[in-house]
């Protein structure tokens, strides 16, 4: 059975402006929807990829999994149990622990005040649990000493601040990590040591991790299966070798032929048309059409739903 | 070089604090020709902005220039000061920075702050300097110029604004542009667009381009020659297709070979073990000694060999001689 399993995820964010000036200004209320009838499933021991562009509503995704957001419409079921209206506190108690998450920022991400001990046993004491010794031993298994439990997070480097992160995700025993953007913040060399640090975690504690990035190289080595996002949508899904060798949906294409190479020197790319629509309007029918360089009349007018195509899932009227 | 636009010679820059000098830059040289794209790379804090902004003096005290010279089209301009540094910067040297809101002014619109700007460095009359600003907007690709020369920088997208960034510092035509990752801040699809019109412009003034950056996808696409840097000191200098694709240098090699893209299909990334010294700790000899797995007793006891445009700074290059 899949961990993880998303139906229908839409979440809407109020954005008017405040009562007064609707009045004055006779404006309606605005809406965003920032994550829009997204469905996906991740199994067990695997690493998801969620990846987009800035307000794909990929971070929406990953925090409407961890419960920091509710769905404003359909589910996400972990284990089998949906977190939103589950009625059995002991239940939720049990999942709760068992989902993690890793953040983008790890100078935002860890209290200046707290020990690095303290940091990184909360997420067991706050349940009544025994830490003794936890800290030291996690802080091993992450690369750092265990003489760093002492230690306030200022006394750190961006990488290693986020390897405390980590010794804290781990610390109540997950099964499943949402890492959001975990290595946009740090340096190609050290990028490379958190990487492979979580790729040894996932193998020996048998964790799930869905790995939300704008790089789609850290996407495409790290996950099983990629998702991508376009303006809250999900548009094409397939595991890595599909998705790059066997690239179905326009957006994606385009994406790929704009990322950065290392062997293009003096390439003249084939340059993307436009910029992400604003997403309180978006287009009518397929989101990507005013930029799609094959739209036809019916992707202006309807939108496409996901289709199996091979092994691909694609939202797309006209791929292939 | 007596054709480079840009020569920088032995440039270090100093900030002294309460426990000791440190030294950001040290003995950095290199030059930059009229329509050439060099690129800088390097991690955070091995002095690729510093440098930078001692160029174009902008080095926030108590940093300052210590030792070395910077030339400008034949003219030292390393010593100049206030008025002249200010008439210079503007109209002979052009600033992209990483994050095109905070480098706009937000209560003026975009024609009058490109107005302004070519009416303190160029002898042009208003009515034509709003001409001017118009076509600049439309060369960086900015569609409708004419109406949205009158619209505020909040008006406009992220990569737009890069654009009305890139058309302030072309304005008064300067010879040299200092781009400090224009393109950190904005999305892959948008970051293409500016890279594009970045090559483009450069092709078609002849403007020298110094394209600061930590990426080297973005180095490979878009830069002639690449310097990188590491703790404040050159690495490796060359053209790009060298320096990527047969590093001397064990620094630039494992950077390379760090990045994912070097790495697909295999199951773990190159590691470069530890991280860049503190910059209050440089490592005696060579900087990069202690994360070097060639490393040996010369590399700690004498500092690296004299950079040149075929020697990496290393005493035991992978490749000895490039083939260029």
């Amino acid at each position: 059975m899949a961990l993880i399993s998303v139906k229908n995820l839409t979440r809407v964010f109020d954005v008017s402006k405040p009562w007064l000036n609707r009045v004055i200004e006779r404006r309606g209320k605005a809406f965003l929807t920032a994550v829009s009838d997204v469905d996906f499933e991740v199994a067990e021991r695997t690493t998801y990829g969620l990846v987009g562009e800035s307000g794909s509503g990929k971070s929406t995704i990953g925090r409407m999994l961890v419960g920091l957001l509710t769905p404003s419409g359909g589910t996400v079921e972990i284990e089998g149990v949906n977190l939103a209206t589950e009625a059995d506190a002991k239940k939720i108690d049990v999942i709760r622990s068992d989902i993690q998450m890793i953040f983008q920022d790890p100078y935002a991400s860890l209290n200046p005040r707290w020990r690095v001990r303290d940091i990184i046993v909360e997420p067991v004491v706050a349940r009544g649990g025994d830490a003794t010794g936890l800290a030291e031993k996690l802080l091993e298994q992450v690369g750092l000493s265990a003489l760093d439990a002492g230690k306030f997070p200022h006394e750190f480097s961006g990488g290693q601040r986020q390897r405390i992160c980590i010794a804290r995700a781990l610390s109540s025993e997950p099964k499943l990590i949402v890492c959001d953007e975990p290595t946009s913040a740090l340096d190609v060399s050290v990028q490379a040591q958190v990487l492979n640090l979580m790729s040894d975690l996932k193998d020996n504690f048998g964790l799930t991790y869905v790995l939300i990035s704008h790089d789609l190289t850290v996407v495409q080595h790290m996950s099983d299966v990629i998702g991508v996002l376009y303006l809250g949508r999900l548009v094409e899904e397939a595991s890595p070798d599909r998705l790059f060798n066997n690239t179905k949906h326009p957006y994606t294409k385009m994406l790929l032929e704009a990322a950065p190479k290392m062997d293009a020197f003096g390439r003249e790319a084939e340059l993307p048309e436009g910029e992400i629509p604003d997403p309180i309007n978006p287009p009518p029918g397929c989101a990507f059409h005013p930029r799609c360089p094959i739209a036809t009349d019916i992707c202006r007018q309807e939108r496409p739903a996901m289709r199996k195509l091979d092994d691909t899932r694609v939202a797309c009227h006209l791929a292939e | 070089m007596s054709d480079a636009v840009l020569s920088i010679r032995n440039l270090s820059v100093e900030i002294p604090t309460r426990t000791g000098v440190v030294k950001p830059v040290d003995g950095v040289s290199y030059d930059i020709s009229a329509g050439e794209i060099l690129g800088v790379v390097g991690e955070s804090g091995a002095g690729k902005s510093m440098a930078g902004n001692a160029v174009i003096g902008l080095l926030s005290p108590p940093a300052h220039i210590a030792a070395g010279e910077i030339w400008l089209n034949g003219t030292r301009i390393d010593a100049l000061k206030g008025e002249a540094m200010r008439r210079l910067r503007g109209k002979q040297i052009g600033m992209v920075f990483q994050d095109p809101l905070t480098s706009l002014n937000p209560l003026l619109s975009i024609g009058d702050q490109l107005t302004e700007t070519m009416l303190t460095h160029l002898p042009i009359s208003r009515s034509e300097a709003e001409k001017r600003a118009v076509a600049a907007l439309e060369e960086v690709g900015i569609p409708g110029a004419v109406e949205r020369i009158d619209s505020y920088p909040h008006e406009f997208s992220g990569g737009m604004r890069q654009r009305v960034v890139i058309a302030l510092a072309l304005c008064a035509e300067p010879s040299l542009i200092i781009a400090d990752e224009p393109t950190t801040a904005l999305d892959v699809s948008v970051q293409a667009q500016i890279i594009a019109l970045l090559k483009r412009l450069c092709r078609d003034r002849g403007t020298a381009v110094m394209l600061i950056t930590h990426d080297m996808g973005v180095i490979a696409e878009a830069a002639d020659r690449v310097a990188v840097m590491y703790a404040g000191r050159l690495a490796e200098l060359g053209t790009v297709r060298d320096v990527l694709t047969q590093p001397q240098h064990p620094y630039t090699a494992g950077l390379m070979a760090s990045t994912p893209l070097a790495s697909a299909g295999k199951a773990r990334l190159h590691q470069i073990e530890g991280a860049m010294p503190r910059l209050d700790n440089v490592p005696e000899g060579c900087a990069f000694h202690p994360r070097c797995e060639y490393a040996q007793d010369k590399c700690r006891a004498a500092p690296a060999p004299q950079i040149s445009d075929s020697h990496a700074a290393c005493w035991f290059p992978l490749i000895a001689e490039k083939v260029s």
